[in-house]
């Protein structure tokens, strides 16, 4: 796909305005609580714009950048799941009166969503979570509602955070696929432009309403380097092409009790995976018993209830609650759905509060296997 | 992901704290009666309370009697088993994958049943005696806790009169009035009467129980690919969205929760996988 056009800040202001006049909510990273989250936005001021983050292992922390870029992070702790497969998320209600029951269906939001700075790694999460929900025997109502006619906004990585491996997983960080307009943010002394692709026909149109012009071949050649940069910058590596059959053939490692004695169960890792989807529901019922419901939301194998059968739990240790998650994420998501579990974002290392690195420890268990 | 809404026609007891729950569609049209596979399961709601994963324990050939028997152990399943008749349960289903029966045609049937893991393996039962000649010999061999924990007594005593199905019944703790076997059910496997090489197994129970069943049943002869057994996991969804009841590379719910051995081989062996 080639490089067609340049917009100038004005330019993805005048996106954003676009997206908004033909009914699309846009949303997109933001400074909030000393994070860049997720949430609405309506101007470009509402961007981290001049701000970037500093990421390693149970370390997160924002910095002021030398220059104004509107996109020079990478992610963090939200990812786009949130709007697709809420955290919590009412399923239905019933009432009841004269012993008589209607259930009542929870209606989903119209709103069509547009994404802004979606980036490679996080549009791979979205095909993982499509296919969870989308593409197999049963499809999930409340995902597909939400899931379609969103307009995504791309956005190539111009700097690697601590923790990123896109490389390793074959993610990023260029965005190939999966979007209707991608930028590459150029900024340097002479200039602040974005370089636009353009991914579809939604794409296509959404550019014909906002003002661009050609790129020059010189940056073309800037667009290119910025990709090249944060490719060879890459926080983390993990060797991917084994790793499926490298942790099944270990599943009683000893590396797995290593691990646990660092692990706090505390589930940081797989709320910040964006594609992490075990869900658990809650029924409650009003005081009268006149109208009950029933809410999904977000859960976590590193609880002792996720496992939960007559007579204890399945996964009562830490170390086979940290089994499940690791090799789910990377060997068991293959046989699930044909594809790996993991898109190599970091969150989950970034965002453990003790620093465990899963990149650190498939090494450490290629490293040690028995022979 | 919605329920139908189903009544309770009739409750047995059928066991200490065990149930038997016959319920009925109120929406049931002729043409969409749901129809089920002998080893699949129903989630149950109980309004406010919550939803549970219960397998079918009724007749495949009464389609309309939706029968489940239950334990009562958690909080919803105990909610279920003190609702009255009439009461309205939330319904989904039927779910996962059923006993293999067109593989036990022409083959003797070896039915291993641990405790409340008779209540899956009753529609096949069911299934296998309602059209007998179709078998070669069949033999169930069921362990309960003690005398009083033995489910559906009177059918068991009503199938033991028949001379085409061996019976043969143990418990963990007998009580003086007992007059049965004491024991663990996998050692009933080896001085049961069936051709290993032509018999197919099907087995549910307490995990412990059915590693047990298993090895009792290769012992024998039995080959890998003739076992089958049934799973329990912890569910919320049971269309594979939740994630709660991976096996290692499966969902029970979608793949199970009935799986051939030699399929989840390795799992079984492992602990808290």
């Amino acid at each position: 796909m080639a490089a067609e056009a340049v917009v100038t800040l004005e330019g993805v202001q005048a996106l954003l305005d676009g997206l908004r006049r033909n009914g699309y909510r846009t949303l997109g990273p933001t400074l909030r609580d000393q994070a860049i989250v997720y949430d609405d936005i309506a101007t470009i001021d509402d961007l981290p714009r001049g701000w970037t983050d500093e990421q390693d292992g149970g370390r997160y922390r924002l910095l002021r950048r030398m220059d104004d870029a509107l996109f020079g992070y990478a992610v963090g702790p939200h990812s786009w799941k949130k709007y697709l497969h809420p955290p919590l998320l009412r399923l239905w209600r019933a009432e009841h009166d004269d012993g008589g029951v209607r259930v009542v269906a929870e209606p989903d939001p119209t709103d069509k969503l547009a994404f802004i700075g979606v980036r490679s790694c996080e549009i791979h999460a979205l095909a993982i979570q499509d296919r969870v929900f989308l593409e197999g025997a049963y499809v999930d109502p409340h995902y597909r509602a939400r899931r379609e006619g969103n307009f995504i906004v791309a956005v190539n990585c111009g700097q690697a955070g601590g923790t990123c491996f896109c490389v390793s997983m074959g993610t990023g960080p260029k965005a190939q696929s999966g979007f209707d307009l991608a930028l590459t943010e150029i900024v340097d002394t002479s200039r602040h432009a974005f370089v636009v692709e353009v991914g579809s026909e939604a794409g296509r149109r959404m550019l014909g309403e906002i003002p661009h012009r050609s790129p020059t071949p010189d940056e073309l050649d800037a667009a290119d380097a910025v990709v090249t940069r944060t490719e060879g910058a890459m926080g983390r590596k993990m060797q991917a092409d084994d790793v499926h059959e490298l942790l099944l053939r270990n599943l009683e490692h000893g590396r797995w009790d290593d691990v646990a004695q660092r692990c706090l169960t505390c589930g940081n890792c797989t709320m910040v995976c964006p594609t992490c989807f075990c869900t658990t529901v809650e029924d409650s019922s009003d005081l009268a018993g006149r109208e009950t419901s029933r809410t999904r939301r977000w859960d976590s194998c590193f609880t002792m209830d996720f496992s939960y059968i007559h007579g204890g739990s399945v996964r009562a240790s830490t170390s086979s609650r940290y089994r499940q998650w690791m090799t789910h994420k990377l060997s068991t998501w293959f046989d699930q759905f044909g594809t790996s579990g993991c898109v190599g974002c970091g969150r989950c290392i970034t965002w453990c509060p003790v620093g465990i690195d899963i990149t650190e420890e498939v090494t450490a268990i290629r490293d040690s296997e028995p022979r | 992901m919605v329920p139908r809404i189903a009544r309770l026609r009739r409750k047995r007891r059928d066991g200490p704290q065990v149930w038997t729950l016959d319920l009925e569609l109120e929406d049931r049209h002729a043409s969409e009666a749901p129809r089920f596979a002998p080893g699949q399961f129903n989630m149950l709601t109980v309004f406010g309370v919550g939803e549970v994963p219960i397998s079918v324990s009724g007749d495949p050939a009464a389609p309309d009697r939706l029968v489940h028997t239950i334990r009562s152990v958690g909080a919803v399943s105990s909610a279920l088993t003190r609702l009255a008749p009439g009461a309205a349960i939330g319904f989904r289903g039927p779910f996962g994958t059923g006993w293999p029966m067109e593989e036990t045609v022409a083959r003797d049937v070896v039915i291993v049943a641990g405790g409340l893991g008779l209540a899956p393996l009753r529609p096949a039962l069911y299934r296998l005696l309602a059209d007998r000649l179709r078998y070669g010999r069949i033999v169930l061999l069921y362990g309960a806790r003690s005398p009083e924990d033995i489910l559906f007594r009177s059918e068991l005593e009503s199938w033991r009169r028949r001379l085409d199905i061996a019976i043969e019944v143990t418990v963990d703790h007998a009580t003086s009035a007992w007059r049965g076997r004491v024991g663990v059910v996998p050692a009933l496997v080896a001085r049961a009467d069936f051709d290993p090489l032509h018999a197919i197994a099907l087995v549910c129970g307490p995990e412990v129980m059915m590693r047990f069943a298993v090895a009792a049943l290769r012992d024998a002869g039995v080959a890998d690919e003739s076992i089958y057994l049934s799973m329990e996991r912890n569910m919320k969804c049971a269309i594979a969205f939740c994630g709660h009841c991976q096996l290692g590379t499966v969902f029970v719910c979608r793949e199970g929760p009935v799986f051939r051995h030699d399929r989840i081989r390795g799992l079984l062996a492992l602990k808290e996988i």
